[in-house]
C-alpha cells in the first residue's frame, strides 16, 4: 500500500531529520514507529502526506508517487490518508459533528463547507463512524466540552470518514492516561483491521506499542535501526534504538501487561481474519 | 569571633541602567529637555486670566447643559453621526475580514501579505481628520465624506488586529484540516474563522464605538455629522450647548460600551 | 435537535435546530435591513455628482500637490519642536494625573467602591469618549489658541487611556504577592509600594510610552482647531490652497509618525 524508498528530509537550519529511509507497509498492517524524541518519527509521517516536504526520496500510496503532486492533486492524495494528532487538533469551538464532518472538505465545495450543507451521503458516514468509535450521543456538543479521550475519538472519526487507505497517527496517546490510552489504542487497532487499513502509529510508550501492533520500526537519528515484531524488540534492540539504560523493566511490564491484553488481542486477530474488505466498506 | 570582625554587607537596590555614566546622560538629558519645552511654552496670561471666567462658564454649563437652543442641529448632527457609525463600520468589516486573513502570514503564500501589510500601512499611517479634509476636497461636504473616511480608518485597524490573530491562532487544527485534502477557502473557513470568531465580534464592536468618537471630529472638517455642530457652538461660545453635546457623546459612548460588554460576555 | 430522523434509519445533521436557523436568518436579514436604511438617511443630502466626479477631482490636487515645495521645509522646524513638546509635555501630566484615578477605579485599590469607584470610572469615560481633537477645539476657546491649549488637550484625552488600561492592569494583578507583603504587617502604603507597584510597573511603563506615540500622531492635526503644532502650518497651506506645501508637511507628518512608531516599539521592546 504504501511504499518509501530513500526518502530524506533535510531542515533549512542543517539538520538532517530523515537519513534515506526505505519501508513497505501492505494494507492492513499496523506499524507502530517508536524512537527517542527528535529521532525525525513526526517528520516522517508528515512527509508521507507532505504537511513537511521532503528533501529527496520516493513516497508510493498505491500507484500514486506523492513527493511529485502539486496543489489539488495533493489534495485528492490527501484524501486517502487519514491523521490522527497527539493534541487531537480539533477545532475547538466547532461541535463534535462540525469536526467530523471537516474530514469530508476535501471532496466537498467551499460554499458546501461554508454553509455546513453537507451531501446526505457524508451526514451517513458521519454518523456511521460516531457510532463506531462511541459518540452518538455527544454529536452535538462543541469539541471543547469533552474529555480528552472522547476528543481523540473526535480525532479518529475525523480521519475515518475520509475513507482513508491508510491511517497517519502521531503520538494519540501522548495527552492521555494509561486506561484510555488503551482504550484508543484498541480504537485504532480494531477499525484499522476492519476497514483493512494500513497504518503508521508514532508512539513514545513502548510497551504499548508492544501491546497492539504487528510490526515495530525503529528510529534513531533519522535512521531505521529496528523493523522487525513486537516480539523480536529485545534489550539489544532498544538500547540501539535509545541508548544504553537498563531495559529489563519495560519488558517484564509489557509481559504482564500482554497477558491482561491476550483476550482483546485475540479478539482483533478474529475480526482481522474475518474482515474482508467489502465487509469493511459496508461498515 | 570572626562574625563580629566581618565588615558590615551593605545592600542598595541595583539601579534600572547599569552604566552610571549612561545613567547620568540620561538624567541629565531629560532634565535640559524638559527645561527647553518648558521655557518654549509661550503662556499669554492675560488671555489666561480670560480664560478662567469662559473655563467657569464651561464647567457650570456641564451642570446645567442646554439641549434646548440647538436641539434641531443636534438631532440631525447626531442622526448623521449614527448612520455613518454604521455604514462605515459595516463596510470597513466586510473589507477588512479579506484584508485581514491576507496578511496573517501563516495562511497565505508571501506575495498575498505583503500586499495586504501595505494596505495597512498605508491606512493606519493617515490620521482621519487628514483623511477627511482630502475627503472633503474630493466628494464635496457631507456625511458621505466621513462615511469614506471611517470605512478607510476601519481597514487600517481591524486588519491588523484581526491578521495578529490569525497568527496568534493554534496551528494543530489549521494542520489537521490541511491533511484532510481540504482546499483553502474550506480551510479558512474550519480551521481559521471560528478560532478568531470571538475576537473578531469583539475588535468589531470596539471599532463601531471608535467610529462614533471619530464621527464627531471628522465634521469639524465638513465630513457631516455631530461635530460641525458642537464646532459652531463652541465658536459662538454657547458653552451650554457644547456641553449638552459632549453629554450626549460621552452617554452614546457608555451605552455602547455597556452593551457590547453584554453581547462579548454571551459569545465566549 | 439538529439531528433528525429521516425514513429508512438514515439521519439528518443541521447545525442548528430549524428555529433556530430562521432566528440567525431573520437577525440577518435584519441587520442588513438596518443598514440599507442608515445608508439611505445617510446619503439623503448626498449630491451624487459630486461623488461621480471625485476621480477627476483626486487627479486635479494631485496635480498640483507635485512636486511638493522642498525651500519650506526650514519654516517647518518650530512647529515640529513644538508638535513634540505639546505630545510629550502632554503624556507627562497625563501620567501624573491618571495614576491616582486608575488605583481609585481599580477594584482592588479603591477606598469606595459605592461612591469613588463609579465617580473615577466616570472621569475616564468622559475623558476617553471626547477625542483630543474636541478637547483642543474647547480649549482654544478657553484658554485662546497656542501650544498649552494643545498640552492639555492631548492631557485630557490621555487620562482616560492610560488610566483605563492602568486601572484593569491593577485588577489583574496577583493578589497572592500583596497578601504576602500584608502578612508581614506592612502599612497600606508599603503593601502598594512593594506589592502592587512592582507588578503593575512594566505594563504602565509600556502604556506611557505607547500613548505618547499615538500622541505624536494626535498633536500633528491639533493645529488645525488652532492648539499649536505643525497642523497650524496645514490648516493657513489649506485655507490658501497652498498644494505643494501640504505635500510637504504631510511627508514631514507621515516622517514623524513613522519615527515616533519605531521609538515606542524599541522602548517598549527593552522595558518588556
Amino acid at each position: 500500500m504504501l511504499t518509501i524508498a530513500g526518502l530524506s528530509k533535510r531542515y533549512a537550519k542543517g539538520d538532517k531529520a530523515l537519513d534515506d529511509v526505505s519501508l513497505g507497509i501492505p494494507a492492513g498492517q499496523v506499524v507502530g514507529l517508536i524512537g527517542p524524541s527528535g529521532a525525525g518519527k513526526s517528520t516522517l509521517i508528515r512527509c508521507v502526506n507532505r504537511l513537511v516536504e521532503p528533501t529527496s526520496g520516493s513516497i508510493r500510496l498505491g500507484d500514486t508517487e506523492i513527493t511529485r503532486l502539486g496543489g489539488a492533486g495533493l489534495r485528492r492524495a490527501r484524501r486517502r490518508m487519514g491523521m490522527i494528532f497527539q493534541e487531537y487538533a480539533l477545532v475547538e469551538r466547532l461541535t463534535v459533528m462540525e469536526n467530523v464532518l471537516s474530514g469530508r472538505l476535501g471532496y466537498v465545495g467551499f460554499w458546501r463547507a461554508f454553509l455546513r450543507r453537507f451531501p446526505q451521503a457524508d451526514m451517513d458516514r458521519a454518523f456511521a463512524v460516531l457510532e463506531r468509535v462511541g459518540l452518538l450521543d455527544h454529536v452535538d456538543k462543541r469539541a471543547d466540552e469533552l474529555s480528552g479521550g472522547q476528543r481523540q475519538r473526535v480525532g479518529i472519526a475525523r480521519a475515518l470518514v475520509q475513507e482513508p487507505d491508510i491511517l497517519l497517527v502521531d503520538e494519540p496517546t501522548a495527552s492521555l492516561d494509561p486506561k484510555t490510552s488503551r482504550q484508543i489504542m484498541r480504537l485504532i487497532v480494531e477499525v484499522c483491521a476492519e476497514r483493512q487499513l494500513a497504518a503508521i502509529v508514532n508512539i513514545h510508550d513502548v510497551a504499548l506499542a508492544q501491546m497492539f501492533v504487528q510490526r515495530i520500526i525503529g528510529l534513531k537519528a533519522g535512521r531505521v535501526v529496528f523493523d522487525g515484531s513486537p516480539e523480536a524488540l529485545d534489550t539489544a534492540a532498544l538500547t540501539a534504538i535509545y541508548g544504553e539504560e537498563d531495559w529489563s523493566r519495560t519488558i517484564r511490564e509489557v509481559e504482564d501487561d500482554a497477558a491482561e491484553e491476550a483476550a482483546a488481542q485475540d479478539a482483533v486477530r478474529v475480526l482481522r481474519a474475518q474482515a474482508t474488505p467489502a465487509a469493511a466498506r459496508a461498515l | 569571633m570572626s562574625a563580629a570582625h566581618a565588615p558590615a554587607r551593605r545592600w542598595r537596590p541595583p539601579p534600572l541602567i547599569a552604566n552610571p555614566y549612561l545613567r547620568y546622560a540620561l538624567l541629565v538629558g531629560a532634565a535640559l529637555y524638559l527645561a527647553l519645552a518648558l521655557g518654549s511654552v509661550e503662556v499669554n496670561w492675560a488671555r489666561l486670566s480670560d480664560g478662567w471666567a469662559r473655563g467657569l462658564r464651561f464647567v457650570s454649563g456641564f451642570l446645567e447643559p442646554n439641549f434646548s437652543r440647538r436641539w434641531d442641529d443636534i438631532v440631525q448632527g447626531m442622526i448623521e453621526s449614527l448612520t455613518m457609525t454604521v455604514t462605515s463600520t459595516v463596510m470597513g468589516i466586510a473589507i477588512s475580514v479579506p484584508i485581514g486573513i491576507g496578511a496573517a502570514r501563516n495562511v497565505v503564500p508571501r506575495p498575498v501579505y505583503y500586499v495586504c501589510r501595505s494596505i495597512i500601512a498605508v491606512s493606519r499611517s493617515l490620521q482621519e481628520i487628514i483623511v477627511a479634509i482630502l475627503l472633503v476636497a474630493m466628494v464635496g461636504f457631507g456625511p458621505f465624506a466621513g462615511f469614506l473616511t471611517l470605512s478607510f480608518a476601519t481597514i487600517g485597524f481591524l486588519s491588523k488586529l484581526l491578521a495578529e490573530d490569525i497568527e496568534d491562532i493554534d496551528p494543530a487544527p489549521v494542520e489537521a484540516i490541511r491533511a484532510t485534502g481540504a482546499p483553502w477557502p474550506s480551510l479558512i473557513a474550519f480551521g481559521v474563522l471560528p478560532q478568531v470568531a470571538p475576537r473578531l465580534l469583539g475588535l468589531s464592536l470596539y471599532r463601531l464605538d471608535i467610529n462614533f468618537r471619530e464621527s464627531a471630529v471628522v465634521g469639524i472638517v465638513g465630513a457631516g455629522g455631530i461635530g460641525a455642530t458642537l464646532n459652531t457652538a463652541i465658536d459662538r461660545y454657547e458653552f451650554d450647548s457644547a456641553a449638552a453635546i459632549l453629554i450626549l457623546i460621552i452617554a452614546i459612548v457608555m451605552a455602547s460600551e455597556y452593551v457590547s460588554g453584554l453581547i462579548r460576555g454571551r459569545v465566549k | 435537535m439538529p439531528v433528525t430522523a429521516l425514513p429508512e434509519g438514515l439521519r439528518s445533521w443541521q447545525r442548528r435546530t430549524p428555529r433556530g436557523q430562521i432566528a440567525v436568518w431573520f437577525g440577518w436579514l435584519l441587520a442588513v435591513a438596518f443598514t440599507v436604511f442608515c445608508w439611505r438617511v445617510m446619503t439623503q443630502g448626498t449630491i451624487w455628482a459630486f461623488v461621480w466626479d471625485a476621480p477627476t477631482q483626486a487627479a486635479d490636487i494631485g496635480a498640483r500637490m507635485v512636486p511638493p515645495r522642498w525651500s519650506y521645509f526650514p519654516a517647518l522646524l518650530k512647529p515640529l519642536w513644538d508638535t513634540l513638546n505639546i505630545a510629550t509635555l502632554g503624556t507627562l501630566a497625563a501620567i501624573v494625573l491618571s495614576v491616582p484615578v486608575a488605583f481609585l477605579a481599580a477594584r482592588n485599590t479603591t477606598p469606595s467602591v459605592a461612591f469613588v469607584r463609579p465617580l473615577a470610572l466616570f472621569v475616564i469615560v468622559a475623558s476617553r469618549s471626547i477625542n483630543s481633537i474636541i478637547w483642543a477645539l474647547l480649549l482654544v476657546a478657553i484658554l485662546g489658541p497656542g501650544v498649552l491649549a494643545g498640552i492639555v488637550a492631548i492631557a485630557l484625552r490621555s487620562i482616560g487611556f492610560i488610566g483605563k488600561l492602568l486601572y484593569e492592569a491593577i485588577e489583574e494583578i496577583d493578589e497572592g504577592q500583596v497578601e504576602a507583603i500584608r502578612a508581614t504587617g506592612a502599612s497600606g502604603a508599603q503593601t502598594l509600594a512593594y506589592g502592587i507597584v512592582p507588578q503593575i510597573m512594566p505594563a504602565f511603563a509600556g502604556i506611557s510610552v505607547f500613548r505618547w506615540d499615538i500622541n505624536i500622531r494626535e498633536s500633528t492635526v491639533l493645529g488645525l482647531v488652532g492648539a499649536g503644532g505643525i497642523g497650524l502650518n496645514l490648516e493657513s497651506s489649506l485655507n490658501t490652497l497652498a498644494w505643494p506645501q501640504v505635500t510637504l508637511i504631510l511627508m514631514v507628518i507621515l516622517a514623524t509618525v513613522v519615527v515616533s512608531e519605531w521609538v515606542s516599539a524599541k522602548v517598549r521592546h527593552a522595558i518588556i
